[in-house]
């Protein structure tokens, strides 16, 4: 494992880490600098105001109004400046950036499954280029787990009946902690693994010499076929008596009560184990619930599948990404309407 | 070794008024109840102990030697349940708030005495389902309890524990109902809202969060039973559920009960503080709305427990915003303690020892908090030792050492005796050395990526958790020599007189230990709270003039 330089503080390797080390090295100087204050001031009353006679009463002491407040205000004002920088950052790494390569991974007591856009699966590891931002989209099998990735200094519960989501950039190569921090039961503390950062052309190496197994898109295709999606939603999810796919992901959806919605990773996955709680406009409640039937992997690559579905315009959306992504995985979409169709 | 002083047998008190097993269980003197909880939450806190001492033996070494996981898991489980609800949440409210509200205020009693013998009994019902809940295979969830762990996938006894702090939570509510009715009405002539010693100000705002609180941990422990027993899908997303509410649900009660165990004990240090030093609390008012800002503002933070569940963006935000403000009444309380030692006259005696112990602990405990607030910074800290070592900042490092503090302060009041002063001040030493050697490697763990209920750990982190062990068994031995020395005083102590400190408080000017009805007259109020005598009148500390003096 990598350690840091710096004591005490575990190997910065995300272009995050280093922001969050900053805040931290801000907290801990303000706090440690108040806390020796206030011990300090009262070491020195305890010495110099000692009893020194049982008898004496010192003269009573009257409060200010003035001090009071100064002791609010400044606590409050540094305080703000904590809560902003924090939210700041926070706020940063909520949102993953649209260009990122996505990853998928399932929590479940007590392993991480982890499967690459491309195909690879790894269980414990997970394998990541230095310099481009990586996107996990996570989901759980059983119970609540926790992602967490020290170096980076990122986590994120995966929760049953959820996608969560979780972005970093490595910037050293290396192998990093990797553990679960959400209790989940008998072998909480063996559910550890290890990132593996490695230089982009080590990575790309990686790929190609673990490859010999189905992208998710693909699979999630065969999936959809066996599972008879395609009879409501076409082969290639042009659709029919159900909603179109194609181009669906990430779009607004307008649904019967008169809303609409954005058709991220959570409403998809709902629409497949929950189809009545969200109508399309226009369709009625003929989906069956495909509860029970999809494993969490398989309803990820289900949605790998539906990402993939993009409408075909010359000029791909993803010409400004320096990176494949799911729905520039050779594969997929051209593959979906060369495949012989399933009949109803 | 002191000669034995047999008690004068002419003093009628509390303790010897009546005698027989049954004078004790049917007793409804609220002393004598405050000394059956002393009994009972004594030996809660002996057996959490005992596991924490095996959760400490276990992490010496980075792999499973001691306990393997299951024991382990349960281990932990059942240190955080004992201490959590059946010590810190009842200790200094069902102690020395039941000894003492009553004493404070010049009250004969509590307003309801069956009801708060009754919730003794609730007390014991809960401890003893718990107990059972324990022996017949333990629990293995986590105090918290998170779904669908708890819900679907535990093989432990969930209901049964559950159903243990259930009834338990009826003994908090009916403890704060009875405070709150007495302090408002049976407050004896001239005791003023303002002139109420700043312990009761805690405590009636800690009876507030326990009315306002416990029925939602209630209603959260009846809904996860409902699920475990009948998957009716509340929690369960299979079944349309929601994991995350359970969480909610949780926090919203169970961050206020932190407050529930520390209000308590900032009320103790303010009467510490101003007692020891003989002078009044600077900011008397302040220190004592703070109480009530931390009470109703504790409900509104729940949040900040949920920074990684999945929450909203915004959400997060939100609460990281009101848990930084709800920061600033605890801080507001340091800085009135710390300027109130200005220009006093400062004994070192134990119970102070102890107080000025629990405000260093205490705001390591606070300023750590602000960096489990900080939205980006809890990412990486929540769910490990750094979360580990906040807690006990604030609950060993504050509740206890306040509770410990206020008990040698009052025990000569309890029992009658005085305990070993040169015993007391070693030992509160001990306890803070070994404290803090047991926690602040913690911290360091935390930010290093140790993540919290790990038995088994990666090796680089073996040397701090050596130290904290280490530092744990001090800590151990500096607890044992008070429960020793305490005891032994019961009976060998020098006898106390009815005002050993010479102070002011109502309830030094009865015998020690106090009659039955507390007073042999009902007193009548003419001062302000911390009135210590003039200087003209040295020879006479502790007494007063029986004129309402005139104000600076
Ligand atoms: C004043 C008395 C306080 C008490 C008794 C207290 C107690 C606790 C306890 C028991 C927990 C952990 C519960 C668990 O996960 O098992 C906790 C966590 C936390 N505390 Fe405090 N705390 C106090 C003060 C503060 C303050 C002043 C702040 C903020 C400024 C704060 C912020 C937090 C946060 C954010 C967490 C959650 C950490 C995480 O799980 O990531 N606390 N506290
Ligand atoms: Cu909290």
């Amino acid at each position: 494992m990598q350690t840091s330089w710096i004591p005490f503080v575990p190997p910065s390797a995300s272009t995050l880490s280093g922001k969050v080390d900053a805040l931290y090295f801000y907290l801990s100087g303000v706090t440690i600098f108040f806390t020796l204050l206030i011990s300090g001031v009262l070491i020195f009353f305890v010495i110099k105001y000692r009893r020194r006679n049982p008898y004496e009463i010192p003269r009573p002491v009257a409060g200010s109004i003035k001090l009071e407040t100064l002791w609010s205000v400044i606590p409050f004002i540094i305080a703000m400046t904590m809560f902003a920088w924090g939210a700041q950052i926070f706020f940063e790494q909520s949102r993953p950036p649209s260009n990122a390569v996505e990853v998928y991974v399932v929590g479940k007591q007590w392993m991480w499954k982890i499967q690459h856009t491309t195909g690879q699966r790894e269980i414990n590891e997970l394998h990541v280029p230095v310099g481009r931002r990586i996107k996990l989209v996570m989901g759980t099998e059983d119970v609540i787990h926790d992602f967490f990735i020290p170096a980076f200094r990122i986590k994120a519960d995966v929760v049953p009946g959820r996608y969560t989501t979780l972005w970093f950039e490595a910037t050293k190569a290396g192998r990093y902690h990797l553990f679960c921090a959400e209790y989940c039961g008998m072998n909480h503390s063996g559910m550890i693994g290890s990132v593996v950062a490695m230089e982009p052309k080590d990575f790309d190496e990686w790929l190609s010499g673990s490859s010999s197994q189905q992208s998710p898109a693909v699979a999630g295709q065969q999936i959809y076929e066996t599972l008879g999606c395609a009879s409501c939603h076409g082969p290639a999810g042009e659709g029919r008596r159900g909603p179109a796919l194609v181009g669906v992901f990430a779009k607004q959806v307008f649904l019967n009560n008169g809303q609409s919605i954005k058709a991220d990773e959570a409403y998809i996955r709902e629409s497949i184990v929950n189809p009545q709680a969200k109508l399309v406009a226009g369709f009625g409640p003929i989906m069956p619930t495909f509860q029970g039937q999809v494993s969490e992997e398989q309803l990820m690559q289900i949605l790998a599948f539906i990402k993939s579905l993009q409408v075909q315009t010359p000029g791909p959306v993803m010409a400004a990404s320096p990176v494949p992504t799911p729905s520039g995985v050779p594969s997929a979409a051209p593959a979906a309407s060369s495949t012989p169709r399933t009949g109803p | 070794m002191e000669t034995f002083v047999p008690p004068v047998p002419s003093r009628i008190n509390y303790i010897n008024a009546q005698y027989g097993l049954k004078s004790w269980l049917l007793t409804k003197d609220h002393k004598r109840i405050a000394l059956l909880y002393l009994g009972s939450i004594s030996f809660f806190f002996f057996i959490g102990g005992l596991y924490a001492m095996a959760i400490r033996l276990e992490l010496l070494t980075p792999q499973a030697d001691l306990l393997q996981s299951t024991t382990y898991n349960k281990v932990f489980t059942q240190h955080g349940i004992i201490m959590v609800f059946f010590f810190l949440i009842p200790s200094i409210p069902a102690t020395l708030g039941n000894f003492l509200v009553p004493m404070m205020i010049g009250a004969k009693d509590l307003a309801f005495p069956r009801i708060n013998l009754l919730s003794w009994y609730i007390y014991m019902l809960g401890g003893i389902v718990t107990i059972y809940a324990l022996l017949a295979g333990g629990v293995d969830t986590g105090w918290t309890f998170y779904t669908p762990f708890s819900t679907t996938f535990s093989n432990s006894y969930v209901v049964a524990t559950g159903l243990g702090i259930f009834i338990n939570g009826f003994s908090s509510i009916l403890t704060g109902l009875n405070f709150i009715v007495t302090i408002h009405t049976m407050r004896a002539p001239g005791m003023t809202w303002f002139r109420l010693p700043l312990f009761i100000w805690a405590h009636y705002a800690t009876s507030l969060i326990m009315i306002l609180g416990t029925p939602v941990i209630a209603i959260t422990i009846l809904l996860l039973a409902f699920e475990r027993v009948a998957h009716i899908g509340i929690f369960d997303p299979a079944v349309g559920g929601d994991p995350v509410l359970f969480q909610h649900l949780f926090w919203f009660y169970s961050h206020p009960a932190v407050y529930i165990m520390v209000l308590p004990g900032m009320g103790i240090i303010s009467e510490l503080i101003a007692n020891f030093s003989r002078k009044n609390i600077f900011g008397y008012s302040f220190v004592a709305f703070s109480s009530l800002a931390i009470a109703v503002f504790g409900f509104l933070v729940w949040g900040h427990h949920l920074f990684v569940a999945s929450q909203s963006v915004y959400a997060g935000m939100i609460f990281s915003f009101l848990s930084f403000a709800v920061a600033i009444p605890s801080a507001i309380k340091v800085f009135n303690w710390t300027a109130t030692l200005y220009k006093a006259s400062i004994s070192y005696d134990t119970p102070m020892l102890y107080a000025l112990g629990f405000i260093g602990l205490f705001t390591i405990g606070g300023m750590t908090g602000l960096f489990l607030a900080a939205l980006a910074v809890d990412v990486h800290l929540s769910d490990t030792y750094f979360v580990v070592a906040h807690f006990h900042y604030i609950m060993v490092g504050g509740t206890l050492l306040a509770y410990l503090g206020g008990l040698h302060y009052w025990w000569p009041k309890i029992t009658g005796r005085m305990y070993p002063e040169g015993w007391g001040r070693f030992s509160a030493l001990v306890v803070f050395i070994g404290f803090n050697l047991t926690f602040l490697p913690q911290f360091i763990l935390g930010y290093m990526g140790m993540p919290r209920r790990y038995h088994v750990y990666p090796a680089e982190f073996q040397v701090l958790h050596v130290l904290s062990t280490a530092g744990a068994s001090i800590l151990g031995v500096g607890l044992l020599i008070p429960l020793f020395y305490l005891m032994w005083s019961m009976r060998y102590g020098k006898v106390a007189p009815g005002n050993p400190w010479h102070l002011p408080g109502l309830e030094w000017r009865t015998q020690s230990p106090p009659p039955t009805e507390n007073f042999d007259y009902t007193p009548v109020v003419t001062w302000e709270a911390y009135e210590f005598a003039p200087p003209e009148e040295t020879e006479v500390v502790g007494k007063f003039h029986d004129k309402v003096p005139e104000k600076a």
